[in-house]
């Protein structure tokens, strides 16, 4: 259970990236925060796990204020929670297997982290989801040799294997084309399902949040201006949120093949 | 003529004021130049007339070179090389810590990056030369001094060089690291390392190759290896066995460049 | 769905060549190695003085007794024949490199370049100490031998950085030219100079910094600068003249340094 308390965050250069944010993520649930580029959902992802921290209110994780967290604490709450991200952000010259690895860096102690030295059971387990994500014959290959949607399996595979309750994910489809799309998406769908894993992923196209979400959540400029099922929706509900009308670029289109 | 003013037309003419800077640019350097001249007495017509001479003493005095002095040579420039390599490995194993201070992008706090940087640049004015005299002061003759003075010497190049490919890298892999959990140096080993892990080596081997130049002139001041041999086949006039010395570097230095640029080459 | 009971296999079907690989190198490390620690002799040879006692004797005791004092001015005005060997040493170099250059670009001399390429990589594996023995030798002792050192050695780097700039150049306002009739000489002087001429000063600036440094060690050959007193000074254990020195020269390479990256900020 996530749950903001009146968080606020207000940027060092005097932006305000998030007001008074009143929000309650039970386990497992999908949720999928929707607005116009700038509106705070990076930052509203990024603050669960504190990769920003949020500058007021309180935000709790399991009923523990996050915010109040000593960095050792903090540590073992991000090793709970999974990240996903836009660009993959995988260390491209090394092994698809490495890249998983470092998801057990939390588990790993320093020494034996440096060493390389991964436990036999570390190793199955991240075999173990990358074969969950398709893709565990291409363990030993350079990360970059990987296709884009590979190159996202991999990230997820690594946040798997963090054995995490949440995992956050940040665009996590931007930059893949719309069959890609839906596949990840499918991928991120059956992991929540099966493993009762609670999902917030932002998304800024409207078609793939009203297929995949069980919960929608509205920003803009910093604000929630929309919460609520994703079987509520309806393309009215995104032009309140945006501010404007919809806009074909807001669209990703079917999921042609897969 | 048509054709010249056709072209003009096409390149921008300059402004007057370009104009004006660039003649006192001129006069500057002329002036610098002149008095330099007058300083060292290398007058520009001499260059030429001197060629001859040059070339007459090299023939001479120079060739050929004197067969049996190879094996001095030789071990002399082992000492050179193994000097050059030593304090190569040494530079190397202390920059990778220090150039992560040295980057703005991992080190955050301001005082301790700007000290560190300007303490690079402190180290990277003083000549190598300097650098031998201070250590042969302060560890005696020998090889050590020499290590010493070419670690220092180099160690302000090649931080210099790693911390700017540190400050340019992705910064996504650490950023995920961090997520998941990881520590300082989780991140840094994991998410940095191997991203500049391949132009560590290249730079680690141009850092070789001036180690190895610079190298050859420690002997001169007394920090060991080839130079030594050198002062004193100079101080005797005796120009066969310089020559083979030249020679015997000539060679060596060649290959070790050749070596360390076709590797490098499939490093980056 | 996953299965927990699955057992992976863990090995890396490139492993095999990733260990030979790694094997070999690590086996060529190894020896380099051991050659490099059995024919060094890396024995402390110093005073016993300890080096704060040094550093206090190079570079505060002279301040405060007269006769060093007395030495100051003298050993400045070494320094200023330093740079003027540097500065006429650079000049003559950067001069003389912009036909080597377009020699050894590609885009110029087509296949012909090799040539030049050549000669030019043959400069630069004589350490400039090596031309300065040649030419103290052959046209006597004094800061002429050593503008000659520096010089040619300033053609090695700088024909190679220029032949670089040279094939990046724009090739369609060449060709621009040429179509408009422009003869070879017109397409040089008004296609390609004008975007090389900027990098080419800087480049030369550069080498200027580097040169001032290498200006330092010529009079170890008797080629001229500070080097001369400062062999002297360290042959004769001479600590607080060795100060001096060291002090003189460490503050001019810093001012140059200055000088020089603040004028090639401006012009690139």
């Amino acid at each position: 259970m996530i749950t903001f308390d009146n968080v606020s965050l207000t940027y060092p250069n005097g932006h305000q990236g998030l007001k008074n944010i009143n929000l309650e993520i039970p386990k497992g649930e999908f949720v999928v925060v929707v607005g116009l580029s700038g509106a705070g959902k990076s930052t509203l992802i990024r603050s669960i796990n504190q990769m920003v921290r949020p500058t007021e209110g309180r935000l709790l994780i399991e009923e523990e204020d996050s915010l109040a967290m000593n960095t050792k604490n903090l540590r073992l709450l991000r090793r709970d929670i999974g990240m996903i991200f836009q660009n993959y952000n995988l260390v491209k010259r090394s092994s698809v297997l490495r890249n998983v690895l470092s998801g057990r860096l939390g588990y790993t102690s320093t020494l034996k982290s440096i060493l390389n030295l991964f436990s036999k059971e570390d190793l199955q387990y991240a075999m173990e989801c990358l074969d969950r994500v398709g893709i565990q014959d291409k363990a030993y290959q350079r990360a970059d040799t990987l296709s884009g949607g590979q190159q996202q399996r991999v990230s997820i595979a690594r946040a798997l294997s963090q054995k995490p309750k949440a995992i956050l994910a940040d665009e996590p489809v931007a930059s893949l084309d719309p069959p890609t799309a839906h596949a990840v998406m499918q991928d991120l769908q059956q992991i929540n399902k099966e493993d009762q894993i609670t999902m917030v992923i932002n998304l800024h196209a409207i078609d793939l949040s009203m297929e995949y979400a069980d919960r929608i959540i509205g920003l803009r400029d910093g604000e929630m201006v929309f919460d609520g099922k994703a079987s509520e929706v309806t393309e009215q509900t995104f032009e309140d949120i945006y501010g404007r009308a919809i806009k074909e670029d807001d669209l990703i289109g079917e999921a042609e093949s897969e | 003529m048509t054709d010249l003013n056709k072209n003009t037309n096409r390149i921008p003419v300059l402004p007057s004021k370009t104009k004006k800077t660039t003649t006192l640019v001129f006069a500057v350097v002329l002036l610098l130049y002149t008095m330099s001249v007058i300083q060292t007495e290398a007058y520009p017509h001499q260059i030429i007339t001197n060629i001859p001479i040059v070339v007459d003493f090299f023939i001479d005095d120079m060739l050929p070179p004197n067969p049996s002095y190879f094996a001095d040579s030789f071990f002399a420039l082992l000492e050179t090389w193994n000097i050059a390599l030593l304090s190569t490995t040494l530079s190397a194993l202390f920059c990778l810590p220090i150039a992560f201070v040295a980057a703005g992008n991992i080190n955050r706090n301001w005082a301790l990056y700007h000290t560190t940087r300007f303490s690079l640049n402190v180290l990277r004015t003083i000549p190598d030369i300097i650098w031998a005299v201070l250590f042969v002061a302060f560890v005696g003759l020998g090889a050590l001094s020499g290590v010493l003075a070419l670690f220092f010497f180099s160690l302000g190049i090649i931080v210099k060089l790693v911390s700017e490919t540190i400050e340019a890298i992705d910064p996504g892999p650490q950023e995920a690291i961090r997520a998941a959990g990881g520590n300082l140096l989780q991140v840094i080993w994991f998410g940095a390392i191997p991203q500049i892990l391949p132009q560590f080596a290249s730079y680690t081997l141009y850092v070789l190759e001036i180690n190895v130049r610079a190298s050859i002139v420690l002997g001169f001041v007394g920090a060991g290896g080839i130079g030594q041999l050198l002062e004193r086949q100079i101080s005797v006039f005796n120009y066969g066995n310089i020559s083979m010395v030249i020679l015997v570097t000539f060679v060596a230095v060649t290959i070790i460049d050749t070596v360390s640029t076709s590797i490098r080459k499939r490093l980056v | 769905m996953a299965n927990q009971s699955k057992q992976y296999n863990l090995k890396n079907p490139k492993g095999k060549t990733y260990w030979l690989k790694f094997s070999v190198i690590c086996a060529i490390l190894v020896i380099l190695y051991t050659v490099a620690f059995l024919f060094t002799d890396l024995t402390y040879r110093g005073s016993g003085a300890s080096t704060g006692e040094m550093i206090r004797r190079m570079f505060f005791d002279p301040f405060f007794d007269p006769v060093h004092r007395e030495n100051i001015p003298e050993n400045i005005g070494y320094m200023f024949e330093t740079l003027a060997i540097a500065f006429a040493g650079t000049l003559v170099g950067a001069i003389l490199g912009i036909p080597v250059g377009f020699l050894a670009a590609q885009n110029v001399t087509g296949s012909f370049s090799f040539f030049g390429k050549s000669i030019l990589n043959a400069i630069r594996a004589f350490p400039e100490i090596m031309f300065a023995i040649i030419f103290v030798a052959a046209v006597g002792f004094g800061p002429y031998a050593g503008v000659l050192a520096i010089s040619i050695n300033s053609i090695g780097m700088l024909g190679k950085l220029y032949s670089e700039v040279v094939e990046s150049i724009d090739m369609e306002i060449v060709q621009t030219l040429k179509m408009t009739g422009a003869n070879k000489i017109q397409v040089l002087w008004y296609g390609i100079l004008p975007q090389v001429i900027p990098e080419f000063s800087s480049y030369a600036l550069y080498r200027f910094e580097i040169d001032v440094r290498a200006s330092s060690i010529l009079g170890l050959v008797g080629a001229g600068g500070i080097g001369a007193p400062l062999i002297l000074a360290s042959q004769q254990r001479n600590w607080e003249e060795v100060g001096v020195i060291l002090m003189i020269v460490i503050v001019t390479v810093t001012i140059i340094d200055l000088i020089s990256t603040n004028i090639r900020k401006r012009i690139v």
